[in-house]
């Protein structure tokens, strides 16, 4: 039993620490946002050549690294402290795992050596206009057409869908739910940008007409490998809001130390410390639930359906408190647009809704508990 | 990352359940399931098979006729227990003894007195109640005044303790007394082993907020015991203290998460049976307590491992303790709301174990237990340095945040 993370995930962890707070400091999750591309290719391709960060989970076979689940949630904890706008989350996380979760080794061979690379970049096109996160509510219409699939429909709220080169959309055929492959400039789709409260994560709607797409997978059985993938990526989603909820608690109690008031540092009221014992007690839990199930999802376990569900219920909202308090002990400077709190605040807000509320992970461990 | 057990634990994980299939009767459902009149007798005879098995007082090292079991052991034997609803400590005052007093008589104590109390805490013939809390020295534990002065071989204590759990069945008092009327606080205090049958010492019941008389008051006129029964040496008394202080909050915390789940278990049938379970709101609170007995059990595993590798229980036992405590108060709130009016007329069997999630086994719809449970409840985050304490620790010393400014005038 070794419930820590190994020399080698320590070393790991310590140097893409080190290369982002270096090449994606902080001035970049606001000045990005203002760019047409919203993330800085040259640190993508740096990511991918200098690190290896995207072809780390993904199988040697398939052109990756063959590193387990934990590495990636090493890593993604390290993004979520640095709070770096990057497509790595839509990419090397919901794209990949999708495709890992298919069971289509075609498929794989041919997208996923592009995706290692970092030379794709993917994304998972699964909600549509109500933000649902819910397998069943996929209306997004596939027809055949000769050879292949036509997709015709709407999907919202798309992570990078504006920049993806590939977008794996969940559809509707007769038989069931799909999987398909499509390119990102597919003649018949038209993307465009949402306006986003978070810039740090883009949002994009995507409009299909006639769209010629690849099925990925059988017709109709694209159910329990996508729960699969949405489960892995739960893990992973934990994993950067626990890295930045501590970044949080890092920045509050470095203010509260430092903050005097009635001649006494903040930090020694009380009611700030224990604000701050809460952070402690939320990212404590949630980074041992992370880790647990990241090891989980590396065996194949199964309490993954589980696992994932309460990381989410969980760190969602750890990390949306962490920085709700983070600005209380700030006091005004932490209302202000300057200061970095409000880009964590709302970079929380945008990953409480991503794969869905905490409400939705909670009703789905009901129906496990059999109430 | 790996978060198996060693296949050392997992064969001793075979023979455990070889033991337990081969100890209980047939059809056996847990100690809850037990009608509360045979509970008493049950556990008296449990404690003496475990005895006769070499399984109690898993803490004691085999040279002391203990079990001598490693700490993987220890976890895996009380997840065991607690999933067949068996105890592993029988008698009320064996929690004391073996997860208190054992672990620090085993790092303080001489030969000389490990020899003496280890065989005897094992028999049951000592029975241990904890006396550190006074009237005006709880949270604040080294504003203590009993006092013990040296006179030849012994020492002779005068002062008052309160609060003793299990006081009303122990004749042994491990406690804290000052010993240096002139030095400060934490200075000058000592870590004695008291018997409490002897005239200098009166003991008085404390009816709880359940109506049980089972805490107690401990008055100290004149008291005598030997010199050869300060643990540490004379002086030493406050680091002695705090070490046991971590034993209490690090141990167990697994075989707890198992209980909570048997607990939470318990809850999805009372909830189906009051037809409360299609509510969102309250599946919604019940999904909310199991993700947090999933943590906890996380916490929990990460703790235990760390443990493996070596190293006394740190500031981070703060967390366990907080976290496990807030729990409880959660989850027994819950319940008692979805008995809604049933909680005014409390029937069915009573509560078993009043620290703890109840043994398995123990009829969901007992209104009573629940009950017995919220209340018992209310004292998780007082009892063994309360929740806010716990915070300011966890402040304190895994944050290093400013210590609280200290009243000059501090004794
Ligand atoms: C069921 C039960 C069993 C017990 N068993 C034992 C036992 O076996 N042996 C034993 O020795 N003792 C025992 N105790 C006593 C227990 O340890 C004390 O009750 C506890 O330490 C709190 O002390 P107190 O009751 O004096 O409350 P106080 O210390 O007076 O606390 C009152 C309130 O003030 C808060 N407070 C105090 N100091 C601070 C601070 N610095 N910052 C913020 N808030 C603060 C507390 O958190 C609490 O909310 C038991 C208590 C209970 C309820």
């Amino acid at each position: 039993m070794h419930f820590d993370l190994s020399t080698e995930q320590r070393d790991l962890q310590a140097s893409v620490r080190a290369f982002l707070a270096k090449e994606s400091p902080t001035e970049a999750a606001r000045e990005l946002p203002e760019t047409e591309q919203g993330y800085d290719p040259a640190l993508w391709s740096r990511m991918a050549d200098d690190l290896g960060l995207h072809a780390l989970a993904v199988p040697e076979e398939h052109g990756g690294i063959g590193a387990s689940f934990v590495e990636l949630v090493v890593v993604l904890e390290e993004m979520g402290r640095q709070l770096v706008p990057s497509p790595f989350f839509s990419s090397a996380v919901l794209a990949t795992r999708a495709l890992l979760r298919s069971g289509d080794v075609d498929a794989m061979s041919r997208l996923l050596p592009g995706l290692a690379e970092g030379t794709t970049i993917g994304t998972l096109a699964l909600t549509e206009d109500d933000g649902s996160w819910d397998l069943d509510a996929v209306r997004l219409a596939a027809e055949p057409d000769g050879n292949g699939w036509a997709l015709t429909g709407a999907k919202a709220f798309v992570p990078d869908g504006q920049s993806a080169g590939l977008v794996l959309v969940v559809a509707r055929s007769a038989a069931g739910l799909c999987l398909f492959a499509v390119d990102g400039d597919a003649p018949g789709l038209s993307r465009s940008a949402l306006p986003v409260l978070d810039g740090t994560r883009r949002l994009a709607r995507l409009e299909f007409d006639r769209t010629p797409a690849v099925l990925v997978g059988a017709d109709g059985a694209a159910g329990p490998g996508l729960r699969r993938a949405l489960e892995d990526a739960a893990v992973a989603l934990g994993a950067e809001q626990i890295g930045a909820a501590q970044r949080c608690l890092d920045m509050a109690v470095g203010y509260a130390g430092t903050r005097v008031a009635f001649g006494r540092p903040i930090g020694s009221f009380q009611a700030i410390k224990h604000k701050c014992a809460d952070m402690v007690l939320d990212i404590e839990s949630g980074r041992s639930a992370v880790w647990q199930a990241a090891w989980s999802v590396s065996v194949d376990g199964n309490d993954v359906p589980l696992a994932a569900a309460a990381v989410q219920a969980h760190c969602s909202e750890a990390y949306v408190r962490a920085a709700q308090q983070n600005i209380q002990i700030h006091g005004g400077i932490g209302f202000t647009w300057e200061h970095d709190a409000h880009l964590y605040l709302k970079r929380a807000l945008s990953s409480r809704e991503l794969l869905g509320a905490p409400d939705q992970h909670l009703l789905r461990i009901a129906d496990q508990m059999g109430l | 990352m790996d978060l198996t057990y060693p296949p050392e634990a997992e064969e001793f994980r075979e023979r455990v359940q070889r033991f337990l299939a081969d100890s209980l009767p047939e059809g056996w459902t847990g100690l809850g399931a037990l009608p509360p009149d045979d509970q008493a007798e049950f556990q008296r005879n449990w404690r003496q098979r475990l005895l006769d098995n070499e399984l109690l007082g898993v803490t004691v090292p085999a040279e002391y006729g203990g079990a001598g079991l490693t700490l993987v052991e220890q976890a895996v034997l009380t997840e065991e227990f607690v999933r067949v609803g068996v105890s592993v400590l029988p008698h009320p005052n064996d929690n004391f003894g073996f997860n208190l007093l054992v672990p620090t008589l085993l790092q303080y104590g001489t030969e000389k007195q490990k020899a003496f109390f280890l065989p005897r805490t094992l028999s049951g013939e000592i029975r241990w109640a904890q006396g550190y809390s006074e009237p005006d020295a709880g949270s604040d534990l080294f504003n203590l005044r009993t006092r013990a002065t040296v006179s030849g071989g012994d020492l002779v204590i005068n002062g008052q303790k309160i609060w003793q759990t299990a006081g009303l069945t122990a004749n042994w008092l491990f406690t804290m007394v000052r010993t240096d009327p002139g030095a400060e606080r934490a200075k000058g205090l000592s870590f004695v082993l008291v018997p409490l049958d002897q005239p200098g010492v009166e003991l008085r019941g404390i009816r709880n907020i359940t109506g049980v008389t089972e805490l107690a008051e401990v008055f100290l006129t004149d008291a005598v015991t030997s010199l050869d029964n300060v643990l540490g040496g004379l002086g030493n008394g406050a680091r002695v203290a705090l070490t046991l202080l971590g034993f209490e909050r690090g141990i167990s915390g697994v075989a707890n998460a198992e209980a909570f789940a048997i607990e939470l278990r318990r809850l999805v049938q009372l909830a189906h049976a009051r037809g409360r379970s299609a509510d969102r709101d309250i599946r919604l609170r019940i999904a909310h307590c199991q993700v947090k007995v999933h943590t906890l059990r996380c916490v929990a595993l990460r703790a235990l491992s760390a443990g493996l590798r070596g190293g006394p229980p740190g500031p981070e036992s703060s967390l366990t303790k907080a976290l496990t405590a807030e729990y409880h108060q959660l989850v027994t709130e819950l319940a008692v709301e979805v008995l809604g009016m049933a909680a005014l007329a409390p029937t069915g069997p009573g509560a078993y174990d009043t620290l703890k999630a109840q043994p398995l086994g123990l009829d969901s719809a007992s209104s009573a237990a629940w009950v017995e449970d919220y209340l018992n409840a209310r004292s998780r985050t007082i009892y063994g340095g309360s929740s806010e304490i716990q915070r300011n620790t966890i402040a304190e010393q895994i944050l290093g945040m400013p210590r609280e400014p200290r009243p000059a005038a501090a004794r």
